[in-house]
């Protein structure tokens, strides 16, 4: 009995082989979804070839409208921001098993209320109060709006993917219900829209990058969430639930609360993504703030497996792809929806290639091969 | 006062009527899917794709039914391809329907972006109101053939649930796989055919929304009743005949707004709008419980596990 118990540590390799076969599980993680954004570029080229149009010309304009220039880099950035806040909605119920996708819903909705709880300070408050108004409105708004799926799932059983969808068009509904009727700005006859919050209470723009510190907070934001999942009880049980929801149980793990809570913080980071939309760029609460963040968002998170910390560097790539939209728009003569084509197709591929996982003898010695 | 309390009633059941078709085919196709222990909540990007391609096929064609069926076609080939990749090791069916739901409503504002300004050819409505005298009636018994053909199809399927071979098949299949492997069937080629044929009645439902009502295609056409059918089907205990009923009720929610409108209401529009959502969740609430599971419901069904 000793003799096996011991075996595994007698024919164990030694630290360093250890620590590379480790590397190389952790590069099947790179490798594949790497591996399926190439064959999406490959199926997205034979598509644009069918329509006769070049895919080169294409891939040169996305680099050049995302990336090729200092103007095209800060219409990236900008757009990285929400991203990285709207795939955290995402990432973290999807480490306890939760498939939220109403992140969209959170963003607007909290977005609206951090312009409605600055009317009534407008007159009077200086910014220093405005501000944090503003941005706990918006966090405490989006934490309530997400929590309430994750509540509804663990006490009701509710499905959180439909429920969460189907609060996005309610989302929709209050925004619309209040800024085209009792809160519509008079003075602007373009959009309906609340009233401006002020320039004063407008968030600046981070010192000689001509991008607004929303990207700060949402680079802070998933570092802190990702030592909260990786380094704090709470993320331990969070994982452990998400592994298993019977174990997590038997262990006498807090399910329910632990679903709720992470539902909220999800919430929070979509109702801050919010915040920065109104008050870093519109200015006002209006239709604008539906423009798709929540969704590409889904997206993000996936691509990144649900990792706090590889999210920043993948809503680059797609506030890139969004921030390209329009030049390849203008200049190929192709519909606006060709990037949410590209989208969609990279989310199924990524999807599909889920199925490599563990196939390859290169990853893992192990694997069924 | 009683003869706008009228006119609200009728155009609220006139509505209910014109809207459930779309909400009654998504359910159904919807129905078989999740019988055969699948889920699939890409019928939403079905839904819309199959709208576009029966106005762009209704348009070139100058048929609608041309266009009914080739909407009917692309979303078996929407369905099909769910059906496949689903039966892959570790794809998740919930995260493949969120995906494709994505890629059919960008696939379909892609090639539909030059049908939003051409007018289609528009299916003809049947005219029941024949016997009355009051036109608002009339008008609102003009009443689309799809209509029919759904109620049909709820008959249909309710019944072969119960009485025919494919029908049990699926039922065991969605119920406890490995039965059906133990009696010599395919669980995957049953999944496959009962998501391709569902994606074919999603398509149909698109259909009807661009060539009947609203009746013109463009980028706003659906909003989300794609994804409330799969609510809908929970509601009506996957059973084909209370689908219709479920339907007919989110029609009839669906169409306070716009009924309220015709008598001079506009206060709350858009609150009325969200009515047939807060009506879904509120269903939803009621209807599943934690502690037991729902009679009726596929033991499969990854959704309600």
């Amino acid at each position: 009995m000793t003799e096996t118990a011991r075996s595994p540590s007698l024919s164990a390799p030694s630290g360093l082989a250890e620590w590379l076969a480790g590397v190389r599980r952790s590069a099947e993680y790179v490798v594949i979804p790497l591996f399926a954004l190439v064959v999406s570029a490959v199926l997205f080229s034979l598509f644009l070839l069918a329509l006769g149009k070049s895919p080169q010309t294409f891939f040169e304009l996305l680099w050049r409208g995302g990336f090729g220039t200092e103007f095209s880099w800060q219409n990236t950035l900008v757009r990285t921001a929400p991203l990285i806040l709207t795939a955290l909605c995402v990432a973290i119920p999807a480490r306890l098993g939760l498939v939220v996708i109403g992140g969209e819903g959170a963003l607007v909705l909290s977005g609206f209320m951090a312009a409605v709880v600055a009317l009534p300070l407008l007159s009077w408050a200086p910014a220093f109060v405005v501000m944090p108004v503003m941005f706990l409105t918006a966090a405490v708004t989006g934490a309530l709006w997400i929590g309430a799926v994750g509540a509804l799932r663990h006490y009701r059983g509710i499905n959180e993917t439909i429920a969460s969808l189907l609060m996005f068009y309610i989302a929709v509904s209050i925004l619309n219900f209040f800024v085209e009727g009792a809160l519509r700005d008079p003075s602007d006859p373009n959009k309906p829209s609340t009233a401006p919050i002020g320039a004063d209470n407008m968030v600046g723009q981070i010192p000689g990058l001509g991008v607004h510190w929303g990207l700060v907070f949402g680079v802070a934001i998933a570092i802190g969430l990702h030592v909260l999942m990786t380094r704090t009880t709470f993320g331990f049980a969070a994982r452990v639930t998400g592994g298993n929801v019977r174990a997590a149980r038997a262990q006498g793990l807090p399910v329910g609360r632990l679903m709720v809570v992470s539902a909220m913080i999800a919430g929070a980071c979509a109702g801050v993504a919010g915040y920065f939309e109104v008050a870093a760029i519109l200015g006002k609460a209006n239709g604008s703030l539906i423009a798709g963040y929540g969704f590409t968002g889904i997206l993000v998170s996936f691509l990144a497996r649900h990792n706090p910390l590889a999210i920043p560097p993948v809503a680059v790539l797609f506030g890139g792809l969004a921030a390209a939209g329009g030049l390849i728009q203008r200049r190929m003569g192709l519909p606006d929806a060709t990037v949410l084509v590209l989208q969609g197709l990279i989310f199924v591929v990524l999807l599909v290639s889920e199925t490599l996982y563990g196939r390859f003898r290169i990853f893992d010695p192990e694997a069924r091969g | 006062m009683n003869d706008a309390l009228f006119t609200v009633l009728l155009a609220i059941v006139a509505g209910a009527i014109r809207v459930s078709t779309p909400f009654l085919f998504v359910s159904l196709g919807e129905c078989l899917t999740e019988k055969s222990g699948r889920i699939n909540l890409g019928l939403e990007g079905t839904l819309v794709f199959g709208a576009m391609t029966a106005y762009a096929i209704s348009y070139h064609s100058g048929s609608p039914w041309v266009g009914v069926l080739a909407a009917g076609v692309a979303g078996s080939l929407f369905g099909a391809f769910h059906g496949f990749v689903c039966k892959l090791p570790r794809v998740n069916d919930v995260a493949i329907g969120i995906a494709m739901m994505l890629f059919g409503t960008g696939l379909a504002f892609f090639f539909g972006k030059p049908y939003i300004q051409p007018t289609a050819p528009r299916l003809p409505s049947v005219d029941l109101g024949f016997w009355s005298d009051v036109p608002q009636v009339k008008v609102a018994l003009q009443i689309n053939p799809l209509f029919f053909v759904g109620l049909v199809i709820a008959i249909l399927l309710w019944w072969a649930f119960r009485n025919t071979r494919w029908g049990l098949i699926v039922r065991m299949t969605g119920d406890s796989s490995a039965t059906a492997r133990a009696m010599g069937y395919s669980v995957d080629l049953v999944r496959f055919l009962a998501t391709t044929a569902g994606g074919f009645l999603a398509g149909v439902g698109g259909a009807f929304l661009s060539l009947y009502y609203p009746g013109s295609w463009n980028e706003g056409l659906s909003s989300g009743q794609g994804l409330m059918a799969v609510a809908l089907v929970i509601f009506a205990r996957w059973n084909p005949l209370a689908c219709f009923a479920a339907a007919v009720l989110f029609g009839g929610a669906g169409a306070i707004g716009p009924a309220l409108q015709s008598v001079g209401i506009s206060q709350g529009y858009h609150f009325f709008n969200a009515a047939p959502y807060i009506l879904t969740l509120l269903i939803m609430i009621a209807s599943i419980s934690p502690k037991r599971s729902l009679r009726g419901a596929p033991g499969e069904l990854s959704l309600m596990k």
